[in-house]
């Protein structure tokens, strides 16, 4: 918790980057070197084989830092002699896949060698079902098995052969302490009159959908016409009464801190970073459940799969892994990462939004994923967020 | 001879290559794909195909009424507000602007320097709930107590207004600076006091910056979205936000293809009755 400037900085950085749609090209050339078999461990002849310069596509500020230098990028590059290309140019899942997909569609590389893209969203699923990814190299990935249990098989990729997690997060909500009592409840995020105006709800269709849903009793795991007809009244009725004041992106956080939100679903991760400058911000799962979704870490066609996997592998070592966790402070998913922190940086290792109890990760749900691929869901969404 | 003549006749059309080349590979060419792509069908999953699919106008004009009406009418406010704002400026630049008139130009463009996104952000600060401005308007009951500015269609109106106002200003500027002052004197010698000497004279002289500064306001005006995305709520949305989210999140061309075109059409044939209404001299001076 040393480096709070960079922490608030992050928010406006945030916000910035959501509007200007973050627009950071990567150099379109990618190393020669083909992706490889299997190497031994540590040899000069592993070193041969893997590329320059492994380009690293990531959210903005998801990584620890130092100065203008990510230390664990550095590490990387001095034992591997891999330059690490890291550009923050991900902003939101459905603006970095447009971005994308001309390049895949037509077969052709996107320059990139790792992205990492959320599972709440319809396009980890679409990049392995239309053949976008390459496999991961698990024979240079031993440290697989530090991947905490809950997250080995997702159905999307049920044996983890193309994704591996960045971080995970909580979806709840995020109130200003200053401005109002405790917001544990959709209900009265949707309808107090005490918040009306000073409200706002996340445009990522899951996120919502499954805070809403919750609130509605209806099971966000398995989404049926009736039940997302419901949650989509639920919210157009505190849209039409003036609850709502706008649909946010990342740039909820810097509204919630100034006061023109009251309270706001918000994630996690956020309002820890935050909290360090602004203890007046606070968090909390609401009474009906909040939800969780991971970033995945994935390799886009053309690129180099055999670096890429060595460097997976690095992040999967818990030192590392506890580097990045330090700033990052979402919800890790390495085991032993833990273990380091306690030393380390005990408030960090304590703090449950970054590493869960059992119970929290009971009472948050995860979202039906036929849902995300529904087109008639995602449509009526997006006219209900931008029309 | 023939040579020579035939020289001159080609210089004309040598001149024009250029400009021309450039708005057929520019304009003309994406304008067809645009056309193309708003009349297929499909989806992401497995792809669009063409189908003469007009269905997509008709469920655009269905569907989204609402937000093209809203466009309009913002952009139609904004550009009203920005002509009643700038005239004046524009008038005492010209006439009373004397050796400052560069210096109070470049006011009027210093905006300008700053883009566009900047510029919209520093309003959502400056606006913000527990900002100067709102403090003061509540102060003076322009605001009820508790009330914002912020996240309402006044701010998306107000952005609009601000941020294309130069555009505005400078036609105005440019052909009322024009204006012989003489002609104005000559008004007044004729008994015209300085209201009907206005009137009679000076505005309408001052037409063609009128026309030209509504058109260059009106048209980027009505296809905007950052300012209602960012000074907007859910319920202030135009049409460029709902294009964006067509094309960039739900990557379904065909629809905001369809809408684009749509929106174009319509400013199109606003401009040709505005035209025909003021008449089309008017334009060029």
């Amino acid at each position: 918790m040393s480096d709070s400037p960079e922490r608030i900085s992050r928010s406006v950085f945030l916000r910035r980057a959501a509007v200007s749609g973050s627009v950071l090209s990567v150099p379109g050339l990618l190393a020669a070197c083909g992706g490889g078999g299997p190497a031994p461990g540590g040899s000069s002849t592993t070193v041969a084989q893997l590329a320059k310069t492994l380009h690293f596509s990531n959210w903005t500020l998801y990584i620890d830092k130092k100065g203008n230098r990510h230390p664990s990028l550095d590490q990387f590059q001095a034992r591997y002699g891999v330059t690490v290309d890291y550009t923050e140019d991900i902003n939101d899942n459905a603006s970095f896949f447009s971005k994308i997909e001309p390049d895949l569609s037509r077969g052709q590389s996107t320059g990139r060698d790792i992205i990492v893209m959320t599972d709440n969203s319809r396009y980890p699923s679409l990049l392995v079902q239309k053949g976008w990814v390459e496999k991961l190299d698990k024979s240079v990935i031993p440290n697989i098995s530090n991947l905490i249990p809950q997250q080995r098989h997702p159905s999307w990729d049920p044996n983890r052969d193309y994704s591996l997690p960045w971080q995970s997060g909580f979806t709840g909500i995020g109130w200003n302490a200053n401005l109002t009592e405790p917001v544990t409840s959709m209900g009265e995020l949707l309808g107090s009159k005490k918040l009306r105006g000073k409200v706002g709800l996340l445009t990522e269709f899951s996120d919502t959908l499954c805070l809403v849903m919750a609130y509605n009793g209806d099971d966000p795991s398995h989404i049926t016409d009736k039940t997302f007809n419901r949650a989509i009244t639920t919210i157009e009725k505190a849209v039409h009464s003036g609850q709502i004041r706008q649909f946010y992106g990342n740039d909820y956080a810097s509204a919630l801190a100034n006061g023109d939100l009251t309270a706001t679903m918000a994630w996690s991760g956020d309002i820890v970073q935050l909290h360090a400058d602004n203890s007046h911000l606070q968090w909390q799962q609401p009474d009906t459940g909040g939800d969780i979704w991971t970033d995945n870490m994935l390799i886009p066609n053309g690129g180099n799969a055999y670096t890429a996997s060595v460097f997976m592998n690095f992040v999967y070592e818990p030192k590392i892994a506890a580097e990045i966790e330090d700033y990052v402070n979402y919800v890790c998913p390495v085991l032993g990462a833990k273990a380091i922190l306690l030393k380390k940086d005990p408030a960090i290792a304590k703090n449950t939004l970054i590493f869960p109890t059992t119970a929290m990760l009971d009472a948050a749900h995860t979202i039906d994923p036929e849902a995300l691929n529904n087109e008639k869901y995602q449509t009526t969404w997006q006219n209900l967020i931008s029309a | 001879m023939g040579f020579l003549h035939q020289r001159r006749t080609l210089a004309p059309y040598l001149l024009l290559a250029p400009g021309m080349l450039w708005l057929a590979i520019f304009f003309l060419v994406p304008l067809g794909f645009l056309v193309y792509q708003s009349l297929q069908s499909g989806n992401i999953d497995f792809g669009y195909a063409f189908t003469w699919a007009w269905g997509n106008y008709w469920d655009a004009i269905k569907g989204y009424r609402g937000e093209f009406e809203r466009s309009f009418e913002y952009a139609g406010l904004a550009t009203v507000i920005a002509l009643a704002v700038s005239y004046p400026v524009a008038y005492w630049i010209a006439f009373r602007g004397g050796r400052w008139k560069n210096l109070l130009l470049l006011f009027i463009v210093a905006p300008f320097f700053v883009t566009y996104l900047i510029r919209t952000l520093a309003w959502e600060t400056i606006l913000s709930d527990h900002g100067l401005v709102v403090r003061l308007l509540t102060d003076i009951h322009l605001v009820p107590s508790g009330g914002r500015v912020l996240a309402t269609g006044t701010a998306v109106v107000a952005g609009i207004t601000y941020n294309f106002l130069p555009f505005m200003a400078l036609p105005l500027y440019v052909s009322l600076e024009q204006i012989d002052h003489s002609l104005v004197e000559a008004a007044e010698d004729l008994y015209a006091n300085k209201w009907i000497a206005f009137l009679r004279v000076t505005f309408p002289l001052s037409l063609p910056g009128v026309v030209a500064g509504t058109l260059l306001t009106f048209i980027p005006a009505a296809g905007d979205f950052i300012n209602a995305q960012l000074l907007g709520s859910p319920t202030t949305h135009m049409i460029g936000n709902v294009i964006n989210s067509k094309f960039n999140e739900l990557i379904d061309y065909p629809a905001a293809a369809a809408m684009s075109f749509i929106l174009m059409a319509i400013i199109l044939a606003m401009i040709l009755v505005y035209a025909r209404a003021v008449g089309t001299e008017k334009l060029t001076g």
